[in-house]
């Protein structure tokens, strides 16, 4: 069993949970992801790696919850154990001989693009990193990103914190203020990781997403975490989850992505109900 | 004196148009006179020839002559001797192309029914008898195997049974494979999964879930774990696509992917936490046993019409008689002689056609089957809000990415020496899927004693580490 050793809450919507998974601890790479079952009839849930202890054999992921699956997720606590949890899957993310990148990310990707950047900082690579939330009271790790990033613009859709504006305009800024990038990793929602691209499109930069498409078994079985890349079939889970963004069919992404939202809003709701009542009989 | 009734005791089922209702098994089981009235049938015949078509090896006229005596806990220790796993053989094995078809009985009529008399005593000491299983004097050596399929349920199972440690390594959080992903719980209850798995703990041998050989723990270090020897039985891998335009649409699925959300995730009970798309109209491309539980999920989970599309005719479908006869009494509507060109979208990225062409069998390639041939200007529009491809597999290159040394063919799949199963690894064995791409659950099983019984030589000759 995966004995949860640490859960915190980083935003009212967000949670990290540190998870005892000495096997997975040892291998596990940023850019590589874990599949969870929180209790014995959950559904499979992927969630990227945001970071882990080798020695301790800790393995921590954050994720949002949106949904019936992490709702249910949330409600384990410290002390409780995931039913299930499999790993390292994916391919690291590939951070060898970059010598000045920026990282982008966008709410909640912000946790898996963090272990990118420490990886990177960790090898000496020169890293600017701009990171965006919708409001104030969304923003997560920036402590974190200060402490690897040599330099950081922390943006916000409203304008409650940091800068006021969308990532891509702090990227085009560092862009325009001459910074030469080997790569940009741009991780976060479809869309914004579309509009990232296409702006570096524009100047010619290299660019990398980490895709977070539907998928069950994560091993290659089921192929429902295809895309399209470049013309061709690829499947996430083996063949990603990073891709040349360039290269990315996102519209076809977001359309795949979107096939259960009725029965996502159900669940969700059903969850909700049930959820709160288990609230109120424990208040 | 044998029963001379030229045919074979029919199997009571579940009338057609109530099973194509529900996920309960279609297929009932014989009575207890049943079986021994069809047990009578076996001419006990020398030379066996059906033992030889079968590939486990099983004794089938010792165990039938069990039975045709009454004597059921006896006819299942003689099954238990070559088999691991009786009740899902005597369910799912194509017996019409293995044993059944070099039945003597089969000359003149029907051969004995030797699955549906395996899968009753197999039920019958599930349900009557419970003795503990006695453990073999263990050797103090530890054998690794990869995959808890078929193949890698039953080499574990021999092994067991020899007095080896033997731990299973899986990647999903059930074991059974294809046995709990891919067959259908109308076919296949998973509680006959599950006990035939119990059996094999209760033998000795133990299961890691969550377990990816190639990503968690590679080859490599099992055997610095002190596995002494492996066996890989990882199975068939990634699902094909046809790689025409509009796969990518909503409501295009793999047919792994259907069945894995039906039958491991068990997305056709109202309160699953995983969902499937309740289709009207459903097109399945291809014409394998694996399309034919496709098609006949997509009937039970409301589906209004369901259509086979198969480039050949009917005479050469792949699936088996008895699957194709079961889907055509449930209304699953057949549509050999044609191909998908295109599967066309509405505005929300949903499918809602399939272009397709009609096809000619043109002269036997090198398969031997006749090539099919475009007909052109046979274009038709097939309305379908759903289609599920069927049509094969590719080999996972997890472990071949991971392990050093281990020789693969063009394909991907494992290489291996001879029937052992030995790899191009010294003390690496493999078999069933990894090794021959998509196949049967009964020629896993088959892989999967080999080695065992090479393993174990090895083993012997090999001194302990």
């Amino acid at each position: 069993m995966f004995e949860i050793v640490k859960k915190a809450a980083l935003n009212p919507t967000v949670s990290r949970m540190t998870v005892h998974a000495p096997l997975i601890a040892r291998k596990a790479e940023p850019g590589q992801f874990v599949i969870l079952r929180a209790k014995a009839e959950s559904e499979r849930i992927p969630l990227t790696v945001a970071d882990y202890d080798r020695e301790q054999g800790l393995v921590s992921i954050i994720y949002q919850i949106v949904g019936a699956g992490t709702m249910e997720l949330d409600t384990l606590q410290q002390g409780d154990c995931l039913h299930d949890l499999l790993g390292p899957l994916g391919t690291p993310t590939h951070t060898e001989g970059l010598q000045k990148v920026c990282i982008v990310g966008g709410g909640v990707g912000c946790a898996i693009a963090y272990p990118v950047a420490k990886k990177l900082a960790v090898q000496g690579c020169e890293v600017h990193s701009v990171i965006g939330f919708r409001s104030r009271d969304l923003v997560i790790l920036e402590d974190d990103f200060r402490r690897v990033s040599d330099v950081l613009r922390l943006m916000t859709d409203d304008g409650s914190y940091g800068e006021k504006g969308v990532v891509t305009v702090a990227l085009e800024s560092l862009i325009q203020a001459g910074n030469r990038y080997d790569e940009v990793i741009a991780i976060g929602p479809l869309v914004m990781m579309k509009f990232v691209c296409a702006l570096t499109r524009k100047y010619g930069i290299k660019t990398i997403v980490s895709m977070n498409p539907i998928m069950i078994d994560g091993t290659g079985m089921c192929g429902g975490c295809r895309l399209t890349v470049g013309g061709e079939t690829k499947f996430a889970c083996v063949d990603g989850p990073d891709f040349d963004g360039h290269l990315v069919d996102f519209d076809e992404a977001m359309a795949r992505g979107a096939m259960y939202r009725d029965f996502e809003a159900h669940a969700r709701e059903a969850a909700c109900r049930l959820y709160r009542k288990e609230g109120e009989a424990h208040a | 004196m044998p029963n001379m009734n030229p045919h074979k005791t029919p199997m009571p089922s579940q009338e057609a148009r109530a099973r194509a209702c529900n996920f309960d098994e279609v297929a009932l089981g014989y009575t207890h006179d049943m079986a021994v009235s069809e047990a009578q049938r076996c001419l006990n015949c020398k030379n066996k020839p059906c033992v030889s078509a079968c590939p486990v090896g099983i004794d089938i006229p010792a165990f039938i002559g069990c039975v045709a005596k009454d004597d059921l806990k006896g006819a299942y220790e003689v099954l238990a001797r070559d088999t691991s796993l009786p009740a899902v053989c005597g369910r799912v094995c194509p017996q019409e192309t293995q044993c059944e078809c070099k039945c003597v009985r089969g000359i003149k009529g029907e051969s004995v029914g030797i699955g549906r008399l395996e899968r009753y005593v197999a039920d019958w000491y599930r349900d009557n008898v419970s003795e503990p299983a006695v453990r073999a004097p263990r050797v103090g050596r530890r054998v690794a195997v990869v995959g808890a399929g078929p193949s890698g349920l039953t080499c574990a199972g021999d092994l067991a049974k020899l007095g080896y440690d033997v731990t299973i390594y899986e990647a999903l959080h059930l074991p059974g494979g294809v046995l709990s992903y891919g067959i259908p719980e109308f076919r296949l209850p998973k509680r006959i999964v599950q006990h035939e798995i119990d059996a094999l703990k209760e033998l000795g041998v133990s299961i890691v879930l969550n377990a990816v050989i190639g990503k968690t723990l590679t080859v490599d270090e099992l055997f610095d774990m002190g596995y002494e020897a492996l066996f890989i039985g990882s199975g068939a891998g990634l699902p094909r696509f046809m790689n025409i335009p509009g796969e990518s649409l909503k409501g295009v699925y793999s047919a792994n992917e259907y069945l894995t959300r039906i039958n491991l995730m068990k997305a056709y009970l109202p309160d699953s936490a995983t969902p499937i798309k309740r289709s009207n109209r459903v097109a399945v491309v291809g014409g394998g046993n694996v399309a034919m539980d496709a098609a006949r999920c997509a009937k039970r989970l409301g589906a209004q019409e369901v259509f086979i599309v198969y480039r050949r005719g009917m005479q050469e479908l792949p699936a088996r008689a008895e699957e194709v006869e079961h889907a055509q009494e449930e209304g699953v509507i057949f549509k050999t002689l044609c191909t998908p060109v295109e599967i066309l979208g509405d505005a929300d990225g949903n499918a809602r056609a399939m272009r397709c062409v009609e096809m000619t069998l043109g002269e036997p390639d090198e398969s031997g089957r006749r090539r099919p041939v475009v007909k052109e200007g046979s274009d038709f529009t097939l309305e379908v809000d759903t289609v599920i491809m069927s049509i094969g597999t590719s080999p996972n290159p997890l472990i071949r990415n991971t392990t050093p040394g281990l020789e693969t063919n063009r394909h991907g799949c494992i290489v291996v020496r001879d029937d052992t199963g030995l790899t191009s690894r010294e003390g690496v064995y493999a078999g069933g899927d990894a090794v021959t791409g998509a196949a049967t659950v009964i020629l896993a099983m088959g892989a999967g004693k080999n080695a065992a019984r090479a393993i174990d030589e090895y083993l012997r000759q090999k001194r302990p580490s």
